[in-house]
């Protein structure tokens, strides 16, 4: 007996017109399919690479080391205020033109211009090619053909992000679609309190947005983190998802969360009733006003957290008590990634807020931890390919739809690839 | 030798090593203890969380004397240790394994 209604079609996979057969996961253990997704995916993608306070003012600046891009990229707030990105490539000899001490290392800062650490030419903020040390010596070289090789970069709610594919003609905004627009306006850029945490993680890229988009193994695999009545009580009920969303490539799921505050003290632990705070977030959380109406689309009293995903790797969680989490998973190689994961809250006033934001960001490392580990436990009896089909329930829908959503984009581009080839051959 | 702590708080002095500024310090020191340790100082400090919490009540965050910023860094590694009291019955998360995350940006207070 379901507790929140379903979609007339009777579940929310047939609702989206997914297809309900087993799935195979050869999409997360063949190296040849991870080439093909590089290129398909990463290189074609808009990319989130951070928000708008890491870059303060006129020359900010910070570098991403995008592997799975074979890509560096330097992002920068121009003179006009605006943001520029560019490839981290020196157009002398390209050598990495923004780095400090370490090259492989990302760096941030503020500059009025990026000097090369090799022969010292200097670019200005909008790539411009300033100075030529002895330009005298080469050989008719014009300035103006030597900027440095810019990138799409746009700003949606203060998140940057870069696109890779300068044939792009998508609009960040256009490409990010009607689950994003409904979130416009939420004050993501009063939530300065940032803890952020960076973990290499032994499977490929997906396995960890699975782990993520679905909540069906949380009573499980957490369960010892209620107190023992209300774990028992959760994996009876198990888990359903108040609504689920999908437009074009991006998904949300949207739950309940009875437990900032809970409905009854005993059913949390002891520091959590003490520090009035727990996964879920504090339970005082600050004013900020009226929700965007994405949020808590069905409406639900008992809404506790919505987790976007927009593809391909960036998620937003937005909980109820008034702070987010966003998470972001950089694939490495076809079973590794590194994973991003931060927490951004209302900068606390006094005391109590702040430890209670402390408890919300330990609980959240101990839940992240025990879902890390999990990871590379299936992705390594996965490449053992003893099975191959794996039957997924309606409350995994998601991950349904992330592979063929990816599916979808290698097609495309094997197609585009034949394409040109088939008219030649004509 | 000069106390860490307030002096409503000297009880909990014998902890002055719990005292930690930043929240990966802390989670360090608990994956270094032993249940032991973790246990006697949550049962020291767990019944003093009503007096910190009104002692440092009177100040604005920012604003605070260095002996209340340690007792607020104290309480904080509280919430840290609190894990392998209240449910694990081990300083690590089980089934954690290898997995680790460590921390890029972390808030001056």
């Amino acid at each position: 007996m379901p507790h929140f209604a379903k979609p007339r079609e009777g579940s929310w996979t047939q609702h989206f017109g997914l297809d309900t057969a087993p799935s195979s996961y050869e999409d997360s253990i063949s190296p040849e399919h991870y080439e093909l997704e590089r290129k398909a995916i990463f290189e074609r993608t808009w990319l989130n690479v951070g928000r708008v306070e890491e870059l303060p003012k006129v020359g900010s600046f910070f570098t991403r080391e995008i592997e799975t891009a074979r890509a560096s990229i330097v992002v920068v707030r121009a003179a006009d205020g605006g943001l520029r990105a560019f490839h981290n490539i020196c157009r002398h000899r390209g050598n990495k033109l923004v780095w400090t001490d370490d090259p492989r290392e990302e760096s941030r800062g503020t500059c009025r211009q990026f000097t090369c650490k090799y022969h010292g030419w200097r670019f200005g903020l909008d790539g411009e090619l300033r100075f030529v040390q002895q330009e005298k010596e080469f050989f008719g070289l014009r300035k103006d053909d030597y900027s440095l090789i810019s990138l799409q970069v746009d700003v949606w709610e203060g998140f940057i992000f870069v696109n890779l594919d300068r044939s792009n003609s998508t609009p960040l905004r256009e490409y990010l679609g009607r689950i994003a627009k409904g979130l416009e306006g939420y004050p993501f850029h009063r939530m300065t309190e940032v803890y952020k945490y960076r973990a290499e993680i032994g499977s490929n890229w997906k396995l960890f947005i699975d782990a993520f988009t679905e909540f069906y193994h949380a009573p499980i695999l957490h369960g010892r983190q209620a107190v023992p009545d209300e774990s028992a009580k959760l994996s009876t009920f198990g888990y359903e998802a108040l609504a689920y969303d999908i437009d074009g490539p991006h998904a949300l799921v949207s739950s309940w969360g009875g437990m900032s505050p809970p409905k009854d003290l005993a059913m949390v632990k002891p520091i959590e009733r003490k520090y009035r705070s727990g996964l879920f977030g504090p339970w005082d959380g600050p004013e900020i006003g009226p929700l965007p109406p994405g949020l808590n689309p069905s409406r639900h009293e008992k809404w506790g957290v919505d987790s976007y995903l927009f593809f391909p790797n960036f998620m937003l969680l937005i909980w109820k008590p008034n702070w987010f989490l966003t998470y972001h998973y950089w694939p490495t190689s076809y079973h590794t990634h590194v994973f991003e994961g931060a927490c951004y809250f209302v900068p606390p006033k006094n005391a109590k807020e702040r430890l209670a934001q402390e408890l919300a960001v330990v609980s959240f490392k101990e839940y992240a931890l025990q879902d890390a580990n999990t990871l590379e436990a299936t992705q390594t009896m996965l490449e053992t390919r003893r099975v191959t089909t794996f039957p997924l329930c309606d409350q995994e829908i998601l991950l349904r739809h992330l592979h063929a959503t990816a599916a979808g984009y290698v097609h495309a581009y094997e197609d585009s690839r034949r394409a040109p080839a088939r008219a030649r051959a004509r | 030798m000069q106390n860490v702590l307030p002096a409503d708080f000297a009880d909990l002095e014998r902890f002055a090593d719990w005292v930690l500024p930043t929240e990966a310090a802390r989670y360090e020191k608990r994956i270094a203890s032993t249940m032991e340790q973790l246990q006697e100082f949550y049962d020291a400090a767990f019944p003093r969380i009503d007096d910190a919490m009104a002692y440092l009540e009177k100040y604005e965050l920012g604003e605070m004397p260095e002996d209340a910023t340690r007792l607020l860094w104290l309480f904080c590694a509280l919430a840290h240790a609190s894990f392998p009291v209240e449910v694990w019955r081990q300083p690590r998360v089980p089934d954690s394994g290898a997995a680790s995350l460590t921390p890029v940006v972390q808030p001056a207070i």
